[in-house]
């Protein structure tokens, strides 16, 4: 509709966007009203901590906030944050590797790639065996054993 | 041969039991007593009786067990023959037994004496149905679908009912009935006690067929949440009946439609209520685990029972109180309690559904009931079917639209297909008031016949149906623990890409619900101990443990388990790798992690988890030793363990066998004796001590001398620790492994007298020594034991472990590395 079209302009890089990771006008609209909720201090990007903040209990949650950042990066801009929100969307199936389209975000390739990258935190494209018991035995953390401090082996 | 033996059985029964009916006055209690009052009175004795006919003395509480064993009867000789019923499901069966049955009491009595009342089989026969459906529900699953099963229960079940109705009062208007006086509201009460599906044909004939298990919620779910949409919809109608066409006006309607939130609602809450009640009674019972199955049987009959008399709706009370309880009854309760549990509900629940199958066929069988309207009865046929389908793929289509999986057509079709009517519809259509409603008769048997229809027809029909669909089926194969563990994972990425987007759904709630569960309701409702045990991974990790270990056993005896007492590889590997951290009473060996992924991880030294027996089996290929004379020495001494089993205490409380502490402790030490021996034997000929005094947690280290008996050293380190954490359970860290590693070694003479599986049941005399030990964090040995009598040693020997570590030990079967706090450790 047109009048989502022009509510776009205050979303950087917004129709290119659209197209990019196949998000409805309305749903990045929402996005960019939430990344400048996340965006305490109206920089225009977000740090880890101010995702951090919502992940506390996670146990993954470090991992899943570096899955945002490049390495390297201190921030993230809009337009990285919704390409990284976009691998999350239903799976693509009209996709054909015809090398015509980028492969789009929410291909399964891409999610599977993901998740990969969850483990993989030296991104050196393979996951260790420390990295894979890494991530089980933080998986494996009982709410208990945060609030009772003791040196539980069990977690949950 | 033997089925022939059992036909004639039942004959015998029958017409036993149908003689005596003829005997007498028909089936009732008031005539029943008042003829055993007279005949007392009246009877003049002139002679002392040594023996007398008390026929009426017992006339009822007979009959009924009679014909549970005639309904049973049916059941063994319908399951004789397996080919029979992989073709027609076994319900169908038992109904065609109560035609037969039916007729022989009709050619008998010339009037049906014995029929399904509503009496019966709302109060005595579906509540234990219903209970075990709810106790046995997939709880994850079921509330993962509840949207779905809500939608189709409440809205689906409505249309049913609505279309049934209007469309025959359509039909009738059309003349296409004939003559039968039956008015718009009463097609529509006709139509919502047919509307509904019934969980007890749903389960009787899904249970052969194996659906994927979300279609199979889906279609059980629906069947079971209907009830509160079924109670409100008769009710009102019902209600509307009485009152007359006239005296409905829109307040009514308002009053019929409030009336189903309260029913279904208060029931579900009713339910949850009773639920709690039993899982904090549960909390309390330790000291009375004799009767503690009995507890959730009678509280949920009284939840049952509650909800009836509140005119709430009671399946759907029963059922939240059986799911709401699951949980927190198979943890807090022992585990011989859970077992029992487990099979009386199964043992009630098919003794249920086999008599009341059993009986709708026999009910059929009365000719005063009999009203055959052609028309009536084959569009009700038609237009059930009909309406069933076109109401599954209309809500199917709305569901989808926001479903991560959508229901596929074929599965649509099934759904549609499996929309069985069952013993419900006829309990509540006999419950008909035939003064308001003239055609009850006519109601009844349509009824009967659409039931019939279903179970029968549909029932045979739904098995080729679903292959030739080429349905997807329930998975036969478990979740391997690697896969937990990444569901596990994803799960939480979910969570906290909805925490980050902000978006509230359904991993939002869940995780919400689980966190709200864990400190509230398992502080209050779980016991202490339970409440360390509730890792779920770590219970599949268990649970794979013993498999193992079980396949090990085994693996053992084909090549004779004595080898790796010889195997002192291992032993020698237990010790490099454990060095100096076994001196600690429990000590927590270990985990090395990279520690350079920082502070945020949070982890903390994990002990190295359990033994990975593939790893010993790689170890000891290959050493064979005459193990037929040490098989023979070790059962030897171990014989002495059997004569335990002749000493029974007659107990009602009791079922433990005997424990003398004496007896115990002398098989404690010639087992340890035998075990110093071998391994010394394999040893450079050290002499074994002269002194094994009872092991207890309270001596870390054990009085040895100072030899240098490596294994055997470390075999009673072991053995110590094994005994530590038997009886410390999950929730202490401590070498674990140590334990179960050398303990594999230490375990196999104990393996030994389990060769015979028909060895008895008893505790393993290292785990009575540590039981005695008073421990309140662990949970009980007895709660500990999960497994079948003969592996209960196996199972005292438990260990809790990461599942990563498993993860390794089971796909890389290398060497176990050394404890040294290194980042290649792993």
């Amino acid at each position: 509709m047109g009048s989502s079209r022009s509510s776009l302009r205050g979303v950087p890089d917004g129709q290119q966007l659209l197209q990019e990771t196949g998000f409805s006008a309305a749903l990045l609209l929402r996005l960019h009203q939430r990344f400048q909720f996340l965006d305490k201090d109206s920089r225009g990007h977000l740090r880890s901590e101010d995702l951090e903040a919502e992940l506390s209990e996670n146990p993954i949650g470090d991992r899943i906030v570096g899955a945002f950042f490049q390495p390297g990066q201190e921030t993230v801009d809009f337009p990285s944050f919704v390409r990284v929100l976009a691998h999350f969307r239903p799976t693509e199936k009209n996709w054909t590797r015809d090398g015509v389209q980028p492969e789009p975000a929410n291909s399964r390739n891409r999610k599977l790639k993901f998740a990969f990258q969850l483990y993989d935190q030296d991104r050196d494209g393979k996951i260790s065996r420390t990295e894979l018991l890494q991530v089980d035995t933080t998986n494996t953390y009982t709410v208990k054993s945060k609030l009772s401090m003791k040196p539980l082996n069990t977690t949950c | 041969m033997a089925e022939r033996w059992r036909s004639a059985l039942l004959l015998c029964l029958l017409m036993a039991a149908s003689s005596l009916a003829n005997s007498e006055t028909p089936v009732s209690s008031s005539t029943g007593n008042e003829t055993t009052g007279t005949g007392h009175e009246t009877a003049a004795i002139t002679t002392l009786p040594i023996v007398t006919w008390k026929w009426h003395h017992v006339e009822v509480p007979y009959l009924v067990a009679l014909w549970v064993l005639v309904s049973w009867l049916c059941k063994l000789v319908i399951e004789a023959n397996h080919n029979v019923t992989n073709y027609i499901p076994e319900s169908a069966l038992l109904i065609c037994f109560g035609f037969i049955l039916g007729g022989m009491i009709w050619g008998a009595d010339k009037v049906q004496t014995f029929k399904l009342t509503p009496t019966t089989f709302f109060f005595y026969l579906l509540p234990q149905i219903i209970l075990d459906t709810g106790y046995s529900m997939p709880n994850k699953l079921f509330f993962t679908n509840l949207g779905a099963i809500l939608i189709h229960a409440i809205i689906g079940t409505c249309w049913n009912a609505a279309t049934l109705g209007l469309s025959l009062w359509g039909c009738h208007q059309g003349g296409a009935m004939g003559n039968i006086e039956i008015g718009l509201l009463q097609y529509l009460l006709y139509g919502s006690l047919m509307a509904a599906v019934d969980p007890v044909a749903v389960i009787a004939v899904f249970e052969q067929v194996h659906v994927n298990e979300v279609l199979f919620i889906l279609v059980f779910g629906e069947s079971l949440l209907n009830d509160g949409v079924t109670v409100v919809l008769f009710n009102v109608f019902d209600a509307f009946v009485s009152l007359g066409g006239g005296a409905i006006d829109a307040k009514e309607i308002v009053k019929g439609i409030v009336s189903f939130f309260v029913v279904a609602f208060g029931g579900s809450l009713l339910g949850t209520v009773f639920g709690l009640l039993i899982s904090l009674l549960s909390r309390c019972t330790k000291n009375i685990q004799i009767i503690e199955p009995g507890f959730i049987f009678v509280l949920g009959y009284l939840a049952y029972l509650t909800a009836e008399m509140l005119s709430l709706s009671s399946i759907l009370s029963i059922v939240f109180c059986g799911v709401c309880c699951q949980k927190y009854m198979n943890s807090n309760m022992d585990e011989n309690s859970i077992q029992t549990v487990r099979y009386a509900m199964k043992v009630f629940a098919n003794g249920s559904e086999t008599i009341i199958f059993v009986f709708l066929g026999i009910s059929a069988i009365d000719k005063t009931i009999w009203v055959w309207n052609t028309g009536f009865i084959l569009l009700t046929l038609f237009f059930i079917l009909i309406y069933r389908f076109i109401g599954v793929f209309i809500l199917t289509w709305f569901l989808n639209r926001s479903r991560l999986v959508p229901i596929s057509f074929v599965e649509q079709i099934i759904m549609g297909y499996g929309g069985l009517r069952g013993a419900v519809a006829y309990g509540l259509a006999v419950n008909l008031n035939e003064t308001k409603i003239k055609e009850k008769n006519l109601m009844v048997c349509t009824t009967l016949i659409v039931v019939y229809f279903t179970v029968i027809l549909q029932g045979v029909t739904m098995k080729p149906l679903v292959q030739w669909l080429n349905v997807k089926r329930a998975a036969t194969v478990d979740l391997t623990l690697v896969e937990k563990v990444q569901n596990k994972v994803f799960e939480h990425m979910l969570v906290a890409i909805e925490d980050i987007s902000g978006q509230i759904g359904d991993n939002y709630w869940r995780n919400k619900w689980r966190n709200f569960e864990e400190k509230w309701m398992s502080r209050l409702l779980l016991k202490p101990s339970a409440r360390k045990k509730q890792d779920r991974l770590f219970n599949v990790f268990h649970q794979l443990n013993l498999q193992d270990a079980m396949e090990y056993v085994k693996e053992g005896e084909h090549r004779g388990s004595l080898e790796f007492i010889r195997n002192e590889s291992a032993f020698v590997d237990f010790k490099k790798k454990f060095g100096e951290d076994y001196e600690e009473a429990m000590p927590d060996i270990m985990a090395v992690m990279a520690d350079d992924q920082g502070s945020a991880m949070r982890l903390r030294r994990d002990p190295v988890p359990s033994v990975s027996l593939e790893m010993h089996e790689q170890n000891m290929r290959g050493l064979r030793e005459a193990e037929g004379i040490n098989s023979h020495y070790l059962l030897d001494q171990h014989l002495y363990k059997s004569r335990k089993q002749h000493r029974y205490r007659f107990s009602r409380s009791h079922l433990d066998i005997n424990q003398d502490e004496n007896e115990v402790q002398e098989i404690f030490q010639r087992t340890m004796r035998s075990r110093l021996e071998s391994f010394k034997s394999g040893k450079m000929g050290v002499a074994p001590p002269k002194t094994i005094t009872k092991h207890t947690k309270r001596e870390p280290q054990p009085k040895m001398p100072n030899g240098r008996n490596k294994p055997y050293h470390s075999g009673d380190e072991d053995f110590e620790f094994s005994e530590g954490d038997s009886a410390s359970g999950y929730d202490t860290s401590f070498p674990m492994r140590v334990g179960y590693r050398a303990g594999a070694g230490i375990e196999n003479p104990a393996f030994m007298p389990d060769l015979d599986p028909s060895s008895p049941l008893h505790i393993p005399p290292w785990l009575a020594d540590a039981g005695l030990e008073v421990n309140p964090v662990a949970p009980s040995e007895r709660a500990q034991v999960r497994t079948p009598g003969h592996l209960h040693r196996l199972a005292s020997l438990r260990t809790s472990a990461q599942p990563g570590d498993t993860v390794r030990d089971r796909n890389l079967l290398t060497p176990p590395p050394p404890p040294h706090r290194d980042d290649d450790h792993l």
